[in-house]
This record gives structure tokens, C-alpha cells and sequence, in this order.
């Protein structure tokens, strides 16, 4: 733990660093409020507006997770669908890779015909977000199974139940992270853009409309706890990485 | 020596028969045609071949994860293809990197349906003599290569039946670390009397280990020459400098080029060594070590 501290403590300055260059050159230049805030009318805002902040960080919070939690179960699924069919394999793999070249951002209009204003297309953007990262890493983590650790088994008498429990889903798991860890971080891009198309509550929503004003301070205000609530939830999925893969998580073979 | 001699008076024990063996992947020229071979209970046997032969694909055809071509493996006397029948070792170790050391041992019990507290026990109780005691808890990656191979053989010996397939085991340790690993090969095959099958392409291992080697030199293989290996046991490593074993590495080795010719000069001379188990003249070894 004490090591862990002490790794963080350069880049810990650093953001301090940062956030002084921020502040000093903002008085200095005296650049206008709704170019480039101050570091303290932002941290200023951020306290005045506590409350709607905390209502709006909430909404979009759980619109990143209710996504988050549908990708997860849907991207497993098909990844052990793809795994499990040479059909699937090869006709829904080749698909699921090719709709990565599709912009998810032009795609995300047709979420709020489909589902309305409502909960509905946040959590449907969420999911067009976070679905292939998890799909796809999880699908490569079945595939890339070590075949000889797989023979070995069989050798021992494994059935099919055997195999998919103690040799694919152990040897898929660091894969499945890979594709966590990067879903939950984009996550909170998938929800605010959400809001964007049309909503009535969210950090999206409020930083959009206080762009309209031209209030720098608290757009900027928003901008700084989305980013915050995207490291949140990457460090909470490092954090479920760490306890369920342990030890191995060292292993470089 | 008391053992071989009990073994000859139980003519039907064959751990392993394979009787008119084919096999060929599709497209290529057949590995194996009509081949045939036993392997006594409780023998020690080595197969020395050059690279590229099948070996490997022996060991998978005789661990039953592929379908010979035509032909009877049986396994205990019984020709049914019944899974778990023999524990394979193969030449990687293998071990699953997200299991502890007494969990990747284990794993063969667990899938004969043991609890996984009755295969930890019995993991646990076999790891001081396999030279692995307080590694129970260790990860794969935390060990060096000799000992990930005597976790690999353990959970080959607890995980199938009394005959084991072993495919170049030590091939990828340091001479060191390997010289040790046969010492404790042989300790363990004393004590635990089970059969063995090792494939090696190294002669001098393959002597001081076995009872019987087969050496097979051309491909197709369709007759495994048997040499028996008559030095007295326990065997160390002094056994290499006695003059019986240059004898026989000189005859093996003589034998080995012979077949390499043979390759290009046809069948008959092959058909002139005759196998080992009708010879009359043996290498007779009396007490050393």
C-alpha cells in the first residue's frame, strides 16, 4: 500500500503543477471567463451548485452503469455465442469487427427515434459505447485459450461443462477486463452525448446548457466531475480486475 | 530385480498394446502403418526418435484426443477409447496460470469428481516427496522450470491410470536442473509403481531411465525396434560412466544410423534386426552405484 502511495506521488505533483500553470496564466493573461475559467471560479462553482451537481452526477452515473451492466451481460453472451458456433464465428465476428468502422456519434441520433427523451436512449448510447469492447476482447479471450492446456483436460476425462468452467472462462478473464476497463471509461462519454441529443437531467445535459449561457466556470465544473466519474469507474473495474484475478495478474509467461 | 522377475511371470500384463496402429493426417504421407507394440505393467519404456516422426502424435493418439486410422489401442487390456485412462504429460507443463500449485495438481481428481478439499489433501500429502513442499500456495510463474515440471508430472500422476505418457519432460531444462529431475524420475516411478512411456531424443536419458527402449528411425514408422537396457538399478548418474552403458549407447547409436541408412535402402534390412524381446544375447549387468 505504501509503495503504491509513493508511485502516485509524481504524478500527484504534476496535476498540482498543472492546475497552478492553470490558475497563474488565467489571472495573468486575463483570459475572459467563458474562453478559459479560472481554476477557482470553477472549483467555486462546483460548491456553489453542490446540490444540482450531485442530482445531475447522479443521473449520469446510473445511466453509465444500467449501459455498462447491459454490455457486460449481452457482450459475454456473445462472445461465448461466437465461441461456442463455427457459424456464429463466422458470420456475427466478421460483423461485430466491421460495425467498429461505423461512427457510433452518427448512430446515436437514431437511439433518441427509437427510445424517446427518455432513460431509454441514454442507456441505448451507453450500450452502442461499451458493447464491442467488451464483445470483442471477451470473444478473443475465449479464442486465445491455451489448445494444449485444453487437450490436457480432455485427457483427464473433462466434459464440455469442465472445459467452458475451468479452462475458457479462467483463461478468457484478463481479456474480459482489458474490455471492461476500457468500456467503463468511455461509459460516461456514451451517457453525456446521450444527454446531448436531448434530455432533461445529467452533467451532459447541464454542461450543454451552460455552454448556451456562455458560463465557462461551470461548464467547466461538469466537465471536471464527468472526468472524475470516468476514473472512478475505470479505477472500480482495475479494482474488481485486481480482486478476482489476484495474483496471476503478474503472470508474464 | 525382483520385479522384472515377477513381471515375467505375468505374461498378460500389458499395461499397453497397440496392435496394427495407422495413422496419417489427411493430405500427408501415413506417420504410422500397421505398428504394433506393448508395453509391460510397471515398465519403464523410452521411444527415441529423430524430430518430426510422430512422437507427439503417438502420445496424443494413445491419450485418446486423436482417432487412429485403423487399429486397436488398449490400455489395461481394455481397447475401449474410455477417456482417463492414462496421464499425459506433455512436453510445455502446461499449468493453468491462474491456478495455485495444489490446484493445478489437483485438477485431475476434481474432474473424477472428488471435492476440492479431498484433492488438495491428497495434493498435500504427495508434495514433500516430489520435492515441492511449501510451494502449495505459489503460482505457476513463481517457480522456476524444474519445479513447474514436477507439478506437471504430479498432476499427470494423480490426474490418470498406473500408465503414464511422458513427452520430453526435460527437454527444455538446463543440464543441471535435468540430470536431477531424471534422479527423481526414477524415485518416484520406484515408489509409486506406475508405467511409463517417455518420449526423449536424447539416448544417454533414454538409457539410464529405462528397461526398454524403442527406437524408431523412419517414417512411416511401422515397427518400433526394442533394445532392452539390462544395467542394474538404482541407477545415478555415475550408471553413464560405467562401460556397459558406452556398450549400449555405442550399439544404440550404431543401430540408429543403421535405420538412417536402411531409410533409403529398403525394407530388408530393417526386418534383420529382430526385436529385442527374441534375443538370446543380453547386456547383463551385475551391481553399481
Amino acid at each position: 500500500m505504501m509503495t503504491s502511495l509513493k508511485a502516485k506521488v509524481p504524478v500527484l505533483l504534476f496535476i498540482l503543477l498543472l492546475a497552478g500553470c492553470w490558475e497563474a496564466a488565467t489571472n495573468l493573461f486575463d483570459i475572459p471567463h467563458y474562453i478559459f475559467p479560472k481554476l477557482t471560479a470553477v472549483l467555486e462553482s462546483i460548491f456553489d451548485n453542490a446540490n444540482v451537481l450531485g442530482k445531475h452526477f447522479v443521473v449520469t452515473l446510473g445511466e453509465a452503469l444500467l449501459g455498462l451492466a447491459f454490455s457486460v451481460v449481452c457482450g459475454i453472451l456473445s462472445a461465448i455465442w461466437i465461441d461456442s458456433s463455427a457459424l456464429a464465428r463466422n458470420t456475427i465476428y466478421p460483423l461485430i469487427v466491421a460495425s467498429q468502422t461505423i461512427p457510433i456519434i452518427a448512430l446515436s441520433p437514431i437511439m433518441v427515434m427509437w427510445f424517446g427523451y427518455d432513460l431509454g436512449s441514454k442507456i441505448a448510447v451507453v450500450i452502442l459505447f461499451t458493447f464491442f469492447p467488451i464483445a470483442m476482447n471477451t470473444a478473443d479471450g475465449f479464442r486465445s485459450a491455451d489448445t494444449e492446456i485444453g487437450d490436457l483436460l480432455r485427457t483427464m476425462g473433462a466434459g464440455k461443462r469442465d472445459l467452458f468452467m475451468k479452462w475458457k472462462i479462467p483463461s478468457a478473464l484478463p481479456s474480459f477486463f482489458t474490455g471492461l476497463k476500457m468500456a467503463a471509461a468511455i461509459s460516461v462519454g456514451g451517457a453525456t452525448l446521450g444527454e446531448w441529443l436531448g434530455g432533461e437531467s445529467g452533467l451532459g445535459m447541464f454542461t450543454k446548457r451552460a455552454a448556451n449561457m456562455l458560463r465557462g466556470d461551470d461548464v467547466f465544473a461538469g466537465v471536471l466531475l464527468l472526468s472524475f466519474m470516468g476514473i472512478a469507474l475505470f479505477a472500480a473495474a482495475q479494482a474488481l480486475e485486481k480482486t478476482m484475478l489476484g495474483q496471476r495478474r503478474t503472470m508474464k509467461s | 530385480m525382483s520385479k522384472r522377475e515377477k513381471l515375467a511371470e505375468d505374461p498378460q500384463g500389458d499395461a499397453l498394446s497397440v496392435q496394427g496402429l495407422h495413422y496419417g493426417f489427411s493430405g500427408e504421407e501415413p506417420l504410422f502403418h500397421d505398428l504394433s507394440f506393448t508395453v509391460k505393467k510397471g515398465e519403464f519404456v523410452s521411444i527415441v526418435a529423430t524430430s518430426g516422426m510422430g512422437k507427439t502424435t503417438l502420445f496424443r493418439l494413445l491419450a485418446g484426443l486423436l482417432v487412429p486410422g485403423s487399429g486397436v489401442i488398449a490400455v489395461n487390456g481394455s481397447a475401449t477409447a474410455k477417456q482417463n485412462a492414462v496421464g499425459y504429460m506433455p512436453q510445455r507443463d502446461c499449468l493453468m496460470p491462474w491456478r495455485t500449485v495444489q490446484d493445478n495438481a489437483a485438477i485431475g481428481l476434481e474432474l473424477q469428481g472428488s471435492s476440492k478439499r479431498e484433492a488438495r489433501r491428497r495434493v498435500l500429502e504427495l508434495l514433500p516427496e516430489l520435492g515441492l513442499e511449501g510451494t502449495e500456495l505459489k503460482y505457476p510463474h513463481e517457480l522456476s522450470g524444474g519445479m513447474r515440471q514436477r507439478v506437471s508430472f504430479l498432476r499427470s500422476l494423480l490426474g490418470g491410470g498406473d500408465l503414464l505418457l511422458l513427452d520430453e519432460p526435460f527437454s527444455a531444462l538446463d543440464a543441471m536442473t535435468r540430470t536431477g529431475m531424471q534422479q527423481w524420475l526414477l524415485q518416484v516411478w520406484e515408489k509409486h509403481k506406475k508405467t511409463i512411456l517417455f518420449i526423449t531424443h536424447d539416448i544417454d536419458e533414454a538409457l539410464l531411465l529405462s528397461d526398454r527402449v524403442l527406437v524408431a528411425a523412419r517414417r512411416p514408422i511401422t515397427e518400433l525396434q526394442s533394445v532392452e537396457i539390462e544395467l542394474p538399478r538404482p541407477r545415478t548418474y555415475e550408471t553413464v560412466l560405467d562401460t556397459r552403458f558406452v556398450a549400449l549407447k555405442r550399439a544404440l547409436m550404431e543401430q540408429f544410423g543403421r535405420l538412417n541408412h536402411a531409410a533409403d535402402a529398403g525394407r530388408e534390412s530393417l526386418e534383420s534386426i529382430r526385436p529385442a524381446s527374441s534375443r538370446s544375447t543380453r547386456v547383463q549387468g551385475g551391481a553399481s552405484g
